[in-house]
This record gives C-alpha cells, sequence and structure tokens, in this order.
C-alpha cells in the first residue's frame, strides 16, 4: 500500500524537475501546418493590383456566402471587381474560393490572428485582401 | 519600566510574526500554483512579474474589489462570523510555536526570546485553537443557506472527530517521550544533531501526524469539506470576495502551522541539524525546515487522487485510530522498562 504511493511522489517529482513544455502563445508561435486554411488574400498581378476578373464563381461557390461582387468593365472591355466584398465573420474557411477561382486571385492564407473592437472591420475589401498578402510570402 | 519593554517587545515580535506569516500565506498559494504546474509539466503563473511572483499581490486586489454577496436566505451574523473565526484561529494558533532561539540585542542586556508566547500547556492550546478552526469551516457552510454548504460542512464535522482523535494521539507518544507540553522544553530535548530529533524515536507518530494534519487542515487527499468535483466547492460555495479570501488565507497559515508544529515535535525545531552547523541562526533553520514540509504539502497534492467520503472515515477510524493506540502503547512500554 505505501511502495505504490511513494512511486507516485517519485514520479511526480520527476515531471516537477522537468522542462515545461508549455508552448508561450503571444512570444512563440506554433506554425501552422501545410495545409492550414487562413484569412484569404489577394495574388497581384504586374501592375500591382488584384488579378481578379470579376467572374463571380467564387460568390457562387461560397457556401456561407459571405463573398459579394459588384463587376464593372474597362475601356479596353476587361471586366474587373467594383466592390470586391468578403465578410471574414461569415467565411467558414473551406477554401471553396480558392479552387473555384480561374484565375488564381484569391487564396487562403496563414494567417489566423485577427482582433477588432468592432464588427464592421471585419469586412474585407479589395485593399484589404490585397494587404493581406504581406503574412503570405 | 520591565513591563513597559515586555510590552513594546511583545508587540513588536506580534507585528513581525503577522506579517511574515501573511507574506508565506501569499507566497505559499503563488509556490503552490508554481509547484502544481511544474508537476504538470506547464509553468504556473508566469506574467505578473518576474517568474509571476506579483501574483499574490494581483490576487489580493482581485480579492478585494469584486462583489461581496451574502445570500438572502443566510444566516447573516454567522455568514460573516464564520471567516473571522477560521482566520483568527489560524493565526492565533502561531502565536506559541518556537522560531528561533535567543538572541542579546546589539548595545544592550536585552535578551529577546523568539516565540510571542511560551506557555506551559503549548501544546493543549494549540489542538484547543485548531479545532476552533474547524468552527469556521461549520459555521461557514451550514450559515450559508446552501445543501452543498451544509454536505461540506457536515463533512468537516465528521470528518475533524474523527481525525482529531488520531492527531491527538500520535503527538502523545512524544509528549511522554519529553514529559512536557511546552514547545521550547520539546525542542530543547532534541538538542544536539538530527540523531537526536524525535523522529527516529516516533516514526510511525511522525507519518500518523503527517496524515492526520493534512486531514485536519482539509488537504486534498482528504479534501472532502471543500470537494470540487461533487459539492462545488462545499462549505464556502456562496462566499465571494474578501470573505473568500479569508478562509483561503486561513488554511494556508493552517498548513504553515501544520507544519510548523510538525518541525517542533519532531524535527528538532529551529535546531541545526549538525552541532558544527550551529552559527547559522535558528530563524534560518525553521523557515528551511518549514519550507520543506510546505513543499511536501504542495507536491503530495499533485499526487494523490482524493478519497471517497466513506473511505476517509474507515481509513480514519479502522486504521489509523488502532494504529496510533498501539503505537501509544508500544511508546508507554518502551518508556517504562528504560525506567
Amino acid at each position: 500500500m505505501i511502495l505504490p504511493l511513494l512511486k507516485g511522489l517519485k514520479i511526480t517529482l520527476g515531471r516537477f524537475l522537468s522542462r515545461p513544455i508549455t508552448i508561450q502563445y503571444p512570444e512563440q508561435k506554433v506554425p501552422p501546418a501545410k495545409r492550414w486554411r487562413g484569412i484569404q488574400y489577394f495574388e497581384k498581378d504586374e501592375k500591382g493590383k488584384t488579378k481578379c476578373v470579376a467572374c463571380g464563381l467564387c460568390m457562387a461557390v461560397c457556401p456561407s456566402q459571405c463573398i459579394s461582387i459588384v463587376t464593372a468593365e474597362d475601356e479596353e472591355g476587361k471586366r474587373y471587381p467594383l466592390t470586391y466584398e468578403l465578410d471574414i465573420l461569415r467565411c467558414i474557411f473551406c477554401g471553396y474560393c480558392e479552387e473555384a477561382c480561374p484565375v488564381n486571385a484569391i487564396f487562403v492564407g496563414k494567417n489566423y490572428e485577427w482582433v477588432e473592437e468592432q464588427r464592421a472591420p471585419f469586412l474585407m475589401n479589395t485593399e484589404k485582401l490585397l494587404a493581406e498578402k504581406k503574412f503570405n510570402p | 519600566m520591565q513591563v513597559l519593554y515586555l510590552l513594546i517587545e511583545t508587540i513588536v515580535k506580534c507585528v513581525v510574526v503577522f506579517a511574515c506569516l501573511m507574506l508565506s500565506v501569499a507566497y505559499l498559494t503563488w509556490l503552490e500554483r508554481k509547484v502544481l504546474g511544474h508537476i504538470q509539466i506547464r509553468f504556473g503563473p508566469n506574467r505578473c512579474g518576474p517568474f509571476g511572483l506579483l501574483q499574490p499581490f494581483s490576487d489580493g486586489i482581485k480579492a478585494f474589489f469584486k462583489e461581496d454577496l451574502v445570500p438572502g436566505r443566510s444566516d447573516k451574523a454567522v455568514f460573516v462570523l464564520s471567516p473571522m473565526i477560521a482566520i483568527i484561529s489560524a493565526i492565533a494558533l502561531f502565536a506559541v510555536i518556537p522560531f528561533g532561539d535567543q538572541f542579546t540585542l546589539p548595545g544592550t542586556n536585552w535578551v529577546i526570546k523568539l516565540r510571542i508566547a511560551d506557555i506551559d500547556v503549548g501544546l493543549l492550546y494549540i489542538f484547543g485553537i485548531a479545532s476552533l478552526g474547524e468552527f469556521g469551516i461549520i459555521l461557514g457552510g451550514w450559515s450559508s443557506g446552501n445543501k452543498y454548504g451544509l454536505t461540506g460542512s457536515l463533512r468537516a464535522a465528521a470528518q475533524m472527530i474523527s481525525y482529531e482523535v488520531a492527531l491527538g494521539l500520535s503527538i502523545i507518544g512524544v509528549i511522554i517521550l519529553s514529559g512536557s507540553l511546552r514547545l521550547t522544553e520539546i525542542i530543547s530535548l532534541q538538542a544536539g544533531g538530527f540523531w537526536n530529533w524525535n523522529i527516529w524515536y516516533q516514526p510511525v507518530a511522525f507519518v500518523l501526524y503527517i496524515i492526520c494534519g493534512l486531514a485536519e487542515i482539509n488537504r486534498t487527499p482528504f479534501d472532502m469539506p471543500e470537494s470540487e468535483s461533487e459539492l462545488a466547492c462545499g462549505f464556502n460555495i456562496e462566499y465571494s470576495s474578501m470573505k473568500f479570501a479569508l478562509f483561503f488565507m486561513a488554511e494556508y497559515a493552517h498548513m504553515i502551522t501544520m507544519g510548523a508544529l510538525a518541525i517542533t515535535l519532531f524535527w528538532g525545531g529551529w535546531q541545526a541539524p549538525l552541532p558544527q552547523l550551529d552559527f547559522i541562526p535558528g530563524v534560518v533553520w525553521f523557515c528551511g525546515k518549514l519550507f520543506l514540509f510546505c513543499f511536501f504539502f504542495i507536491w503530495q497534492r499533485g499526487t494523490f487522487p482524493r478519497l471517497r467520503y466513506d473511505q476517509i472515515m474507515k481509513f480514519g477510524w479502522k486504521i489509523l485510530f488502532p494504529l496510533t493506540l498501539l503505537n501509544l502503547v508500544i511508546t508507554t512500554l518502551a518508556v517504562l522498562l528504560k525506567g
């Protein structure tokens, strides 16, 4: 009866003297997995603008319907998104938008940290999606 | 003039001991969280100051600013009174613990003894006051008007009765050996190195004392009054803010006193383990030994699972009680035969 008690004490003492395995989050981070699907970003073309041609496939495929696009045409007859809105609070990060995109404009990124005090800033537009590129080299 | 000096000396000693006790209680909570954390291979508190050393103060500030609720169906006077009983009895226990020898104040012939009171019935006083502390728990649970609190306090009462018997009997061996209830006399009989300590003459009593002491201070293997898993914190379920903090402090102060008493009775008090090490002040030895005991109390909490209520009762009455009686009989016979 007494030996198992002492054995238990020995084990906990060993644990006490071993190094903690805690990862101290804000300072230390676990790199996200290879196939991690985080916040989306836009790939830029040569002119630094979005590659998006506003075909509306991502809008159609999105299961949570968080993407809305208003299409426009420039002088050369090329389509571009007048507004591209992605409500990141509604997004379920399924990655269908990336799969559906025919011109490789939108990608799901690695970033998962985003804090705001209000809901409105979470509505991503083209600029925000382009800016998000910096987290995904 | 003599009386005035005595008064000043006593007041200064009271203030110093009280401050040290409260500070050690604060850091004992820190140590507990830290040690438990490391046992579970994590860090414990480490955000508040270096190594989380300011954590007790932030906890204290938090407890102070929390809303102080008194339940509508509670017995209000008793509800307010019981944390006071708990903390007062826990602090009052330390009045008779000798934490060092005496020293002469430099430049004068003023001899200062490092204990607040040195009374003839020191042990009796300790056991009387320690049982009074249980009233805080019992009344606290009973007066909150909550079924969990009531169950917790009933368990506290039952546990106190069954373990106090064994606790009292386990130290009678030491009293027989030293022939005195005065704590300083018990210590001075263990002078001259660690082989003279009572633990070598009363090893069974020491183990039994530690077990019963753990039950007495409601620590984890025996934390029936405050069973977090089935009673949702038991007796202190309705307590919030500083009232809860007082119970908490009382528990830790009681733990320190249990350790200090174990040192006094079995580990030679403030005396050095080897006569050659006598140049180090007794207070240092006392604190070092106390640290070992406190560490053990925390260490075993991180190791052992809780017992069930009926197991605790069975263990107390069917194992501990007969063992202490047996130890008592053997000690008495040995002392008689030695003459």
